[in-house]
Parts: structure tokens; sequence; C-alpha cells
């Protein structure tokens, strides 16, 4: 075919690099303005989350009561000296609880997902490669735990748990992974079911048999790659959801034990000052929503960037 | 390959069935010739009253009904014969592919080196496709899978069946890709099938197919997604490996130009079923069945008038479900007589290894 002069000539022209459909997100992804300002937002609260307690001026729970007491017995307004965000009436530093949120918000946000890829990778995977009668009891199991009320089931388990060693473990945070992870998993168990329908009927699958690959090998290294790309959007999409579900169960006083500060928590405790000391809602509110629109333009950016043909659709 | 070259020994070849550190070494050397004393039975493939069946909620489709052939070590057979009658649903028997549900094979034997494979069990199964059986599928831009690298989807039946260490299947995986013509091996182990023409594609499927030195080679038309000027590389391609790996094709095609070109054999299929078989001489000298004449007389020729139209088969071919019992071509057979439609012909002797299934041309038939 090539001469051995006509080969090396060739490599030595060769300079492209290879190019993979994971380069070719990540060139779509940075062209995408909303998506980097999603990054960015998104990479701000992880090293808020991760560094926060480094940063924090105050430990989340230290009280500064000359202050408070000096200033009148409330919530101190932002901008007093040695408070930039003011603190609440208990002379707690507002941004250093702000920080605490973060971290707990951090902590929700990727462990759900890790709670629902290991339970609905496996599970949307297996109904759909084997099909048939396994599919069918897997995917009526999922449509139970889809019909059931979320919240009513959290708070329930929340209760039930509430006294217990496994509710008060990290600092009642565990709980409220382990409850809002089993009920949202269905989304991804579902999706990753539909591409594994679709894909196994492709020509490659049917080549990887062929050659006598096993099924196992099958489904992890040809079906999931393959059906990555809508199943990383959907995680991602699932991360501000799970915030808000955290932030909401807090709110109604659910999850997070005091002192520590959920952003959801802060919001409750602070509405009884809302008209005087209005900065102790507004400020938790601008963390969730900073944080909520991060984790949904990047979501929205991956979507566009792993699907190209989907952009401008929905 | 002929048959007398099936009979031919050679003494002190090491045997190709254990694993052992011989065998690694066969692995980097595939081009001598497979050895004779790795046999196990005369023929590497008999298959006999195979029938295949879809059940689809409209009834059974016999897909595949009743049919037997043999292929020898190093034999190229053409499978020849319209869409829709049978062909690529017996090579995916032969390796047991057919997708069940709606698909079962019901009856029948396909020994291969020996061994009965409807009776292995599915591991057994696994390490026989792509150790023993290579597949060449129809279309190379979809049996590549978009995400995994060239190198590893080479690599991955080397990996599966031979326990090669990493370096050794790649180096493998190397001579490969320069044996079925890419150049540059080395540099395009990494790319990516977009990175890859259709021909290319195609020489990639080829390198897969033989990658663990099969000793049978099921090629499902490899060349109908493929241009003219392609599709002829690619045949003198698997030509001239399946020659040097000395490995034994199955081709299937609708097209008689290439199984004359390749193949030893020809079966004719019509409707589920062989309707005439043959050396590839004898078959287009002294065809004996309507259906071949008329596949014949399908293809384009050099003395065709400009502005002719091209000839055809008038009609197509019947439902598989419950065919009667007649010959299954007579609806559109111009030679048709009674009995064509009250009883089905069997497969006689027409000369020296030549069977057809036609009243008209049977020895006290109204062809002469």
């Amino acid at each position: 075919m090539t001469t051995q002069a006509a080969s090396a000539q060739a490599a030595a022209v060769r300079e492209r690099p290879t190019t993979g459909l994971w380069r070719d997100a990540w060139g779509r992804l940075l062209k995408n303005r909303l998506a980097i300002l999603g990054l960015f937002l998104v990479i701000t609260l992880l090293f808020l989350g991760v560094f926060g307690p480094l940063i924090a001026p105050y430990p989340y729970s230290q009280q500064d009561l000359k202050a408070v007491l000096a200033g009148g017995h409330g919530p101190l307004p932002p901008g007093s000296p040695g408070h930039i965000l003011g603190t609440d009436q208990l002379g707690r530093d507002l941004l250093s609880r702000l920080l605490d949120g973060a971290r707990i918000s951090v902590s929700v946000a990727f462990v759900v997902q890790i709670v629902i890829i290991v339970i609905g990778v496996p599970i949307g995977a297996i109904a759909g490669w084997f099909g048939g009668r396994t599919d069918n009891v897997l995917m009526r199991f999922t449509d139970i735990i889809y019909a059931f009320p979320d919240l009513l089931f959290i708070i329930l388990l929340s209760v039930a748990f509430r006294e217990t060693v496994f509710g008060q473990a990290l600092d009642g945070l565990l709980l409220v992974f382990i409850a809002i992870g089993i009920t949202s998993w269905v989304t991804v168990a579902r999706l990753v079911r539909g591409q594994m329908l679709a894909l196994k009927e492709t020509e490659f699958v049917e080549a990887a048999r062929a050659i006598g690959v096993s099924d196992r090998k099958i489904v992890t290294r040809h079906l999931l790659p393959n059906g990555m790309g809508p199943i990383i959007v959907a995680i991602t999409l699932g991360i501000p959801a799970a915030i808000l579900a955290e932030a909401t169960l807090a709110y109604i006083g659910i999850g997070v034990q005091p002192p520590r500060a959920s952003w959801g928590s802060l919001i409750a405790e602070g509405q009884k000052f809302i008209r005087s000391e209005p900065h102790l809602v507004t400020f938790p509110a601008i963390a969730i929503a900073l944080a909520l629109i991060g984790f949904t333009f990047l979501g929205d950016g991956l979507r566009d960037a792993l699907d190209p043909k989907l952009k401008g659709k929905q | 390959m002929s048959a007398a070259d099936d009979t031919m020994t050679e003494p002190e070849a090491p045997s190709i069935i254990e694993v052992s550190p011989d065998d690694a070494r066969r692995t980097q050397t595939p081009t001598e010739p497979r050895a004779d004393s790795g046999r196990k039975a005369d023929k590497l493939l008999t298959v006999r009253n195979l029938s295949t069946h879809f059940f689809t909620p409209d009834g059974v489709v016999q897909a595949v009904d009743d049919v037997s052939f043999e292929l020898g070590y190093g034999e190229t057979l053409g499978l020849v014969g319209e869409s829709g009658c049978g062909k690529s649903v017996t090579a995916l028997s032969i390796a047991r592919l057919v997708p069940n549900p709606p698909g079962r094979i019901v009856a029948g034997e396909v020994i291969f080196d020996g061994i009965d494979v409807l009776k292995m069990n599915d591991d057994e199964m696994r390490h026989l496709r792509g150790k023993e059986i290579g597949f060449i599928f129809q279309d190379p831009l979809t049996s590549l899978n978009p995400t995994l690298t060239i190198g590893y989807q080479i690599a991955e039946s080397i990996r599966e069946h031979m326990g090669l260490s990493s370096a050794a299947a790649k180096d493998r995986v190397a001579e490969l890709l320069g044996k079925v013509g890419i150049p540059r091996a080395k540099d395009r182990l990494n790319d990516y099938p977009h990175q890859f023409s259709g021909g290319m594609r195609q020489r990639v499927m080829i390198a897969i197919a033989l990658a663990c030195d099969p000793k049978l080679i099921l090629a499902d038309e490899p060349t109908t997604a493929l241009d003219v000027t392609i599709q002829a590389q690619i045949l003198e391609l698997i030509e001239r490996l399946s020659d040097e790996f000395h490995t034994a094709v199955l081709m299937i095609t609708h097209d008689l130009g290439i199984a004359a070109g390749m193949c030893d054999r020809v079966n004719v299929m019509y409707a589920g079923r062989i309707v005439e078989t043959a050396t590839v001489d004898e078959l287009f000298e002294r065809p004996r069945m309507p259906y071949t004449w008329g596949l014949l007389d399908s293809l384009p020729r050099l003395d065709d008038v400009r502005g002719d139209r091209l000839r055809t088969i008038e009609g197509l071919p019947p439902l598989l479900i419950q065919p009667p019992d007649a010959c299954r071509f007579e609806p559109r057979c111009r030679f048709a007589r009674d009995i064509c439609r009250e009883d089905e012909p069997e497969l006689t002797e027409r000369g020296a290894a030549h069977y057809a299934r036609c009243w008209a041309t049977q020895p006290d038939g109204w062809i002469p």
C-alpha cells in the first residue's frame, strides 16, 4: 500500500490532533456565553463550598453579643463594623453563615447526584438491556416511586428517623441526602433505559456481539458512553433541583440541624425580621438564586454542546 | 481452496485450539498457513436442515426453511439471492445472533469444526464468536462504535479471546491495520471512526473480523454500502487475506458478479430455501433453475444497448408466512406448469455436485 518513505513523510506531515466527542463538546461549551457564566458561578460555588470555612471571618455559630447589645438588641445591618453582611438576632455573622450554607448546598448537590447515579443508572441499564419481564418489573417499580408524593415522603422519613443515629448523622444531612436521592433517581433511570433501548439495536452493538464481547462490557463500554450526553445533562440539571429541595426542607425545619445554617433555614429565621432587616432574607435568597442559575445555565450549555442537533429546539 | 488442498497435511504445525505459549507466538505470525492437525471434521461447517422462524403478530415467518449446505476449510462459499430470501438470517443463525424474540432457530444442526453450535451454552458461544467465527457487516458506517477508538475496537476481541498483554495486543492491532491496507497504521490507532472513510471503515471491520485469526468469516454483503471502485478493493482484500490466513468465507451477496469473482461454490437462495447449488463455473455455465436464469439475466451487460431498460424478474418474493406446498418461485416463473402449483420439487442432482430445485429441469422435465 505505502512505501517506507511515503509513510515516513506522511508521519512528518501529520500533526493534526485527535478530536473526539468530548473535545468537540468542550469547544462548543466554551463558545456559549451563558454556559461560561454558569460554569463560573458553579466553580465559585464549589470553591466557596470547599474553602468557605477558611475564608469566613468567624465560625458560623459564633455570637458577637457585644455588638448586638450595643446595636439595640436586634440583628445588625449590612456594613456594620466587623460584619460586612450584618448579623442575625443572635449576633452570628451572616457572611460566615452563608458560607456554611454554601458548603451544605454543594454537598447536597453532589452527594444526591451520586445517590441518583448509583440507583438510577443500574436500574435503567438493566431494564433497557434485558427488556421483557425484567424491564416491566423495574419500570413499574419506577412508576410507583415517581407517583409517590416526594415532599410527604421526605417529611415522613425525617420525622421517623429524627431521633435515631441515622437521622442525626452529619448534622441531619445524611437523611436529607438519602431522602432526596431516593425520590429523584426516577428521571435518570428512565433516561438511561431509553438510551439503552435505542442503542442496543444499533449495528455496532450487533458487531460487538458478533465478536463475542460480554454483555457487561457491551453495556459499560459501548452503550453507556454513547448514551452519556443526555445522562450528564440530566444530572447537571438535577443539581439545582436537589439544592432547591434541600433549601425547601430546611425552610420548613427539616433536615440540617441548628446551629448549622442552610440557606433555607437562614431564610426561615430571617423572615421574622423581614420588615426591619430584609438583608437576612435577601442575601440567602440571592445565594440560592445564583447557585440555581449557575447549574441551570451550565446544564443547558452542556445539552447544546453534547447534542448540537437539539440546539434551538425546546 | 480446492478439495485437494483440504486433504493436504502439514507436519509439525502447532495446535490451534489450546491456548499455549505457542499460541501467542502464532498470533504474531498469522501468515503461516493454518495447520491441518487442528481440524476436527471433514468440513469446517455443516449446516443440516436449518430452519429459523420469526414469530410475529401476523404469523410465523419461515425466513430460513430446511437449509443444508457444507463449507470446507479455507473454502469460499457464496450465498446469493434477492433481499428477504433468508441469506442474512442463515448467517446470523450460524453465529446464533438471530434476535430472539421474535426469531428462533426451530430445527436443524450447525456443526462448526466438529461441534454442534446450536447445543453450546451462551459462554461457549461467546468464545466461538470473534475467535473462531468473524463477522463482516454490510454497513461499516454504523457497525463501528462512534465513541471508541479504532484501536480499542480492533483490540476488543483480541483482549476478549486471546489474553495478550496490552502491548502485544497493540502490536497485533497495528499489524492488522497494516494488513488491511491502512497507511500509517500505528498513528491511526487512536483515531475515531468518523475520521475514516467508508472504505477504510470496512477495512477496519475486516481487521476486526480477522483479529483472532478465525477459521470462518461470515461476510454479510460486505460491499453493498460502498461505491464500485472501493467495492473491488475490499473484495480483493477479503480474497487475499482469506487466502493468507487460510480462512473460510461465507460470502453473502445479491450480486452474482461478486460471487463469480470470489467463490468456489455458490448456493442460490429463494424464499428461505436453497434452490440451486453448484461450483461457480458450473452455475454460470449450466444454471438449472429459472430463478438463477432470472438473476443472471438481471445483470447489466457490456453489450447492452444504451437506453434499454435493465431486465428484472417480474413480481416479488412470496410472503413466508405459511408458504404453500408448491414451488415457491412458481408465481414468477415463465415455465411453470400444473405440477409446479401442486407439489414442491426436491433439490435433485443435475451434474457433478450440482443440485437444483425445479420440476422443469429434471431429467424428465420439459426444459432439456
